[in-house]
């Protein structure tokens, strides 16, 4: 059980402001995803929460109660490190029972919870096991074992996939799913990684330098991204964004004129444009079809076969790109020169200063 | 693959002449321990001689030396404890909390090294003459674990800045306090560099002999006391001199003998590889 608020939390170090003052309700067993690019803020935000790192402004909340002053360990949290930081020197059951140990458990009990959680983990037989005898998806099990033995009130794992190799990942990915149905803890997962992030979690924070750019369900961040950073971080292949001018615009629709030379008719946004005003207009690889009468036209450089998709990449003639998405048996091949069709309902349109511009209909973007 | 093996056999070469030129001096005296007075002053050295242990007789008719190696021992393991007592924390802290000031805190402990040591003999002198410390095994071990200080607080600084940070965070997040922090992770973790540490600071204090031939006499005199005691003011008895070095040393030498494996690990593999 833990509900973790963060009002107007800061971060500097030295002068130099890395958390922006950042507002977040986690609630309790919501799985939350911080994602964004390195250097985001994201593990400082991270750290903040389970103490590691001092709090220069504002607070965090842990069930109503302020933290700040709370040792890292007396705030009932866990956590999962990236490198798994286990105790080189002990065993995979004095690591997982080292907590419990500090907490002054005896021993009957702790061997049982440690058996316990390894029962859970599927890894009973490593439990007498060295660190350095396992392997790195074994260590991961470990790590996560650690955490679980103090039956913390929350979860905060810091890029713990991120030293597996791809087919791991996949797995790994679904038995924390499952290990936070089974559970029913909060968890607070760091990642660069937008995938683990639309996979994984009930919400996803969406960080860029500091600041929070966009919260939501992984479906909403990907249908209404509130800014041009969310549209191109949420989503692989990346949406594509083109440059456009406003040509003329009436309530129901807007036409624009692309870098390409090439008009396009678009549902108009709530907020009313002037023709001339130039704007970035986002269309994702699965809205745009191959069309022999499409409206643009561009050659195809590179094509990547997936098995039941494959994604075109092409350059239209001003050297935009655009990635598309079609069939896995598509008969195109590198080198052809072919004509799209942009779906208009499923476009973005972006101001200059990189914000959605709502339409009606649309939800609305919290931010 | 000629190359290599003319590379190996030069380098066997130039090892062995190094190992048996630094070996040399320690051979000779040992060699001159066994001979009589009038063999050792002999030119040309004798190489071959009728090998006698009343060198050894001598040496241990005039001096009581257990009570010397009593006091070698006593104040070697003490003033290694008093300084790794010292330098653990200090290191801990400069390693894992460092400030802007860290660096040149050690720069200015290890500059004290710099200093000869007979530039403060006369303060150091007065202060344990005023506090009685002279002639005192404790006293002794004050001055040697200050000397060995800077060395110990280096060498543990650098093993400690092995470990990585998150493994402590990681045991912080587990409930460990700092003392379980350092006795349950991070000296576990540098028992090969610690052990290295100590070793080396155990060899420094067992051969320091300015401070033994200079602030004791008697009751805390070591064996570098005793050593000295058969040096110049009965004129040059070579062979005696030698066979009190010989035992001098010899404990020492065994000592690193046993602990060598031990002494290399620790300083050439770090401390958590």
């Amino acid at each position: 059980m833990a509900t973790i608020e963060l009002k107007n939390v800061r971060k500097r170090f030295g002068a130099h402001e890395v958390i922006h003052g950042i507002d977040l309700l986690i609630k309790d067993r919501e799985f939350v995803a911080f994602v964004g690019p390195s250097g985001s803020g994201k593990s400082t935000l991270l750290r903040m929460i389970a103490g590691l790192e001092e709090i220069t402004e504002g607070e965090v909340l842990i069930d109503g109660a302020p933290a700040k002053d709370v040792p890292p360990a007396r705030r009932g949290l866990a956590m999962v490190f990236q490198s798994y930081a286990l105790y080189p020197h002990m065993s995979v059951a004095e690591n997982m029972s080292f907590s419990l140990r500090l907490a002054g458990i005896a021993k009957e009990e702790r061997e049982q919870k440690v058996r316990a959680v390894a029962r859970i983990l599927e890894m009973e037989p490593l439990l007498e096991r060295k660190p350095r005898q396992l392997s790195g998806g074994q260590l991961q099990r470990v790590a996560i074992g650690r955490a679980m033995v103090r039956q913390p009130k929350a979860f905060l794992l810091d890029e713990p996939l991120s030293n597996l190799d791809a087919a791991l990942q996949a797995q790994m990915r679904l038995e924390l799913v499952r290990l936070h149905r089974e559970l029913r803890t909060t968890m607070i997962y760091v990642t660069h990684d937008q995938l683990e992030a639309m996979t994984m979690a009930d919400r996803i924070v969406v960080l860029n330098e500091g600041r929070v750019e966009q919260w939501g369900s992984p479906l909403d961040l990907y249908q209404n991204p509130a800014t041009l950073f969310v549209a191109g971080f949420i989503g692989a292949p990346k949406m594509n964004l083109l440059d456009a001018v406003v040509k003329t615009a009436s309530d129901q629709q807007l036409c624009l004129a692309l870098s390409t030379g090439v008009s396009v008719t678009v549902p108009a946004p709530v907020k009313e444009l002037k023709p001339g005003e130039a704007i970035k207009l986002g269309i994702r690889p699965e809205h745009v079809a191959l069309e022999t009468e499409g409206e643009l036209k561009g050659e195809i450089d590179a094509l990547e076969h997936l098995g039941p998709r494959a994604y075109l990449h092409a350059g239209l003639p001003d050297g935009t790109r655009l990635v598309v998405q079609t069939d896995g048996d598509t008969p195109i091949r590198v080198g052809e020169s072919v004509a799209f069709r942009i779906r208009a309902q499923a476009t973005h349109l972006f101001d200059r200063s990189g914000r959605a511009l709502a339409r009606s209909g649309a939800k609305p973007v919290v931010r | 693959m000629r190359s290599t093996w003319q590379r190996r056999l030069s380098l066997t070469i130039a090892g062995w002449a190094v190992g048996l030129g630094m070996f040399f001096p320690i051979l000779w005296m040992f060699l001159t321990s066994f001979k009589t007075e009038i063999t050792a002053v002999a030119t040309p050295p004798a190489l071959f001689f009728r090998p006698t242990l009343e060198n050894y007789a001598a040496v241990l008719e005039r001096a009581d030396y257990v009570a010397f190696a009593r006091n070698s021992i006593v104040v070697s393991l003490g003033s290694t404890l008093l300084a790794l007592a010292l330098a653990i924390p200090a290191a801990y802290s400069m390693a894992f909390f460092p400030t802007r000031r860290t660096r040149d805190i050690l720069l200015w402990m290890l500059s004290t090294k710099m200093l000869p040591a007979v530039g403060v003999l006369v303060p150091i002198y007065l202060l344990w003459r005023d506090f009685h410390l002279l002639d005192t095994v404790f006293g002794l071990i004050l001055i040697d674990s200050a000397s060995v200080l800077p060395i110990v607080v280096w060498m543990l600084f650098s093993f400690f800045r092995e470990v990585p940070a998150v493994i402590l965070e990681a045991s912080r997040m587990d409930g460990a306090s700092p003392w379980e922090e350092l006795v349950h992770v991070l000296l576990p973790l540098c028992t090969p560099g610690i052990a290295a540490t100590a070793l080396l600071s155990i060899i420094l204090c067992w051969n320091e002999a300015f401070w033994s031939l200079n602030l004791t006499t008697v009751k805390a005199a070591t064996l570098a006391n005793f050593t000295a005691s058969f040096s110049s003011p009965e004129g040059l008895f070579w062979a005696k001199l030698s066979a009190a070095s010989t035992l001098s040393i010899a404990p020492i030498l065994v000592f690193g003998w046993l602990s060598q494996r031990q002494l290399v690990r620790g300083l050439s593999f770090g401390a958590v590889k």
